[in-house]
């Protein structure tokens, strides 16, 4: 066996060039279409550039190097955008993907619990509708929900409609104007940031389809906690509550921190979602650092301020990954303690 | 332990997950438990059948004013709207079949193309110790901290410099290597503005994912193999191609296929880039039928629509979503 390894070594060893090769077909296209896009990117955030300078790009003779101007004008709010202030959007950015994950874990976990209930009927039939949004793209999620949100015709008024005169004695139909209505209907809830109904109308489409998958996860994990544990605790008189606390909620914790994490990040940025539904109105209210991006660089083509917002955009998520990293590492030591 | 319930011969039974055996012992439920857990599961049901059975319903009609009141259950099954979206899915002048041409050449290309060029790479990095392999490494991992309309400014820029061009002296130039005399020209072909270039893009942020997924999974597969093909005289190159590749097959399968639900629904980049009808994919057709745009679309239409799109993903999905769900859940037991 050890001459094996050795002879196994040798052949690496001569071959010192072969990584290189086999890393070269990646490098060489990423250098292309990634790598070298990123750099003009940084440099282009420092250039005027609109869409009179597409044809000739940097020979362009009238674009001007302006220093740091496109990044200080999108942090003191001084670009000719309405209703556009930077650190408003980033401060909703975070409550928005924050606020979503605390309310899909838990609601993930209970429905899972509810669901391994031993002797619960029908468990089968429910275990497979409730996977149903975890399949249905988020795209489509979205202009569904968007439809059932219209102020006219759609779902959510009518139900509004329905159960207010069956129960409340209403008799006008309900016209909620979910996506125009700039009034927050809690004022001050997040500091710096209105909440609009359009917000919560995202909020609940949202809810729809985030908590299955964290259901999912945590059904994974339960099937793994030894039924003994619970057995041993209910003879030792702990109550279902205490079991829950005891058993079922640390032991669940290193499966769900890192869907917890991943649900995060896929929620900061989740712009098919948003732009579907809201497209980041009214008034803005609504705009992910990703959707005001892509206004920048679809709707108002100032290239420029769109490079240099992206450059902001990756330093976030720089220190979005350094702050969930930290998370699941700690949580694995947890794991291992 | 636990009392085992005897199983339960007949098949309705067992599907029911009905405990029919009499015992009391073990952890059977309280009826009034029972009763009570099935009237919070059954509101959980209907929430979640409440959208689904909505727009199906919709897609199932065939009115086409808007609905004035709300029906989740199909009150008649005709095919109208179906037919009419396969018949002529937009204003513009471009087939149902042209749209899923688009749709799946593109998400199946950038999958395809994004794995055969990452694997030799996540071979590179999973089995060989070289030097600066940390620091290229990290090189393909900060892409990925990118979202997908970071990256689509400086594409969009340069895949818009490289252009066809029929000059006045009815030369063709090809930019940027050469350019008309005066400095014009009617565009023939601009890579920016056709799905070749889309793809391109779609590939520069699949890539690095392709790369770093495939690694960790190459990482799980034991070196016996390799080892023992080695003593027997393998060189590195058979080796890749003739173990390690076969072992890996089921892996590429799966991030082939969830790259395949990605690319499906992208969105950000064909709608910044592609301009003419006849490239448009049905992600941008069903974008096209909602909101401020879709003011004369009838709803059963845009319905029908919504149900196609999201058909080929459900299917992949449900077909998946053990190694789907599996890859996240041992991933944080392994840690």
């Amino acid at each position: 066996m050890a001459v094996a390894k050795s002879s196994f070594k040798k052949s690496k060893q001569k071959n010192a060039v072969l990584p290189y090769l086999y890393l070269l077909p990646a490098f060489l296209i990423m250098g292309v279409i990634t790598f070298y896009p990123l750099i003009y990117q940084v440099i282009i955030s420092f250039t005027n550039f609109e869409s009179k300078h597409l044809l000739l790009g940097l020979k362009s003779p009238e674009l001007e190097f302006i220093g740091l101007k496109n990044y200080i004008d999108i942090f003191t709010a001084a670009l000719p955008v309405e209703n556009f202030n930077f650190f408003r959007v980033l401060t909703f950015n975070f409550w928005w993907a924050i606020s979503n994950v605390f309310l899909h874990v838990p609601a993930g976990v209970l429905i899972a619990v509810l669901l391994n209930t031993e002797g619960l009927w029908l468990k089968r039939i429910y275990r497979a509708v409730y996977i149903l949004p975890v399949v249905v793209p988020p795209l489509v999620v979205a202009t569904v929900w968007t439809n059932i949100f219209d102020e006219r015709y759609g779902a959510m008024n009518q139900l509004l409609t329905s159960l207010s005169m069956a129960f409340f004695g209403g008799t006008d139909p309900i016209y909620i104007r979910w996506f125009e209505d700039v009034r927050p209907p809690i004022p001050g809830f997040l500091p710096g940031a209105p909440l609009t109904l359009a917000y919560y109308a995202m909020m609940i489409a949202n809810f729809w389809l985030g908590w299955p998958f964290m259901s999912v996860v945590a059904t994974g994990a339960l099937q793994s906690i030894p039924k003994d544990l619970y057995e041993a605790a209910s003879i030792d008189g702990a109550t279902g509550s205490q079991q829950f606390w005891g058993i079922t909620v640390p032991l669940l914790r290193p499966a769900m921190i890192p869907a917890a994490v991943y649900g995060f990040t896929l929620t900061f940025n989740l712009f098919n979602f948003v732009f579907f539904m809201t497209g980041g109105g009214p008034a803005r209210t609504t705009e992910l650092l990703v959707t005001f991006a892509y206004n920048l660089v679809r709707n108002l083509r100032w290239y420029g301020v769109a490079a240099a917002f992206a450059v902001i955009i990756f330093f976030v998520a720089l220190v979005v990954f350094l702050i969930t990293n930290r998370i699941t590492r700690a949580t694995q030591n947890y794991q291992e303690a | 332990m636990a009392v085992q319930p005897q199983t339960n011969k007949n098949p309705i039974v067992r599907f029911l997950n009905m405990n029919t055996s009499g015992q009391t012992g073990g952890r059977s439920l309280p009826l009034w438990r029972q009763l009570l857990l099935q009237v919070v599961a059954l509101a959980i049901l209907i929430t979640v059948m409440f959208p689904i059975m909505y727009i199906v319903t919709l897609s199932f009609s065939s009115k086409t004013t808007r609905p004035s009141q709300l029906e989740i259950l199909p009150k008649e099954i005709s095919f109208v709207a179906y037919q009419q979206v396969l018949d002529k899915p937009t204003g513009n002048p471009v087939t149902f079949i042209e749209l899923l041409r688009n749709s799946f050449v593109l998400s199946m290309g950038v999958g395809a193309v994004a794995l055969f060029i990452a694997v030799s790479a996540a071979y590179a990095f999973s089995r060989f110790k070289f030097k600066m392999r940390e620091v290229l490494m990290v090189l393909v991992f900060i892409p990925l901290l990118m979202p997908a309309v970071g990256l689509s400014t400086p594409l969009y820029l340069l895949l818009n410099q490289v252009q066809v061009k029929q000059c006045a002296d009815n030369t063709v130039a090809i930019q940027p290597i050469t350019t008309c005399d005066d400095g014009k020209g009617r565009v023939q072909f601009n890579l920016r503005d056709s799905l070749f270039g889309v793809g391109i893009a779609m590939t520069a942020s699949a890539l690095p994912f392709a790369v770093w997924n495939l690694k960790g999974y190459l990482d799980t597969i034991p070196r016996e193999l390799e080892e023992a093909a080695a003593i027997d005289g393998a060189d590195a190159n058979q080796t890749f191609w003739q173990i390690v590749i076969p072992l890996a097959m089921p892996q590429l399968a799966v991030t082939f296929f969830l790259g395949f639900i990605g690319h499906w629904q992208e969105f950000v980049l064909t709608w910044l880039f592609l301009s003419q009808p006849k490239d448009y994919t049905l992600a941008m057709t069903l974008y096209n039928m909602t909101g401020q745009y879709a003011n004369s679309i009838p709803w059963n239409r845009f319905a029908a629509m919504a149900v196609i799109v999201a058909l080929p993903v459900a299917v992949v999905y449900i077909a998946l979503q053990k190694q789907i769900v599996g890859g996240l859940t041992t991933g944080s037991v392994k840690g």
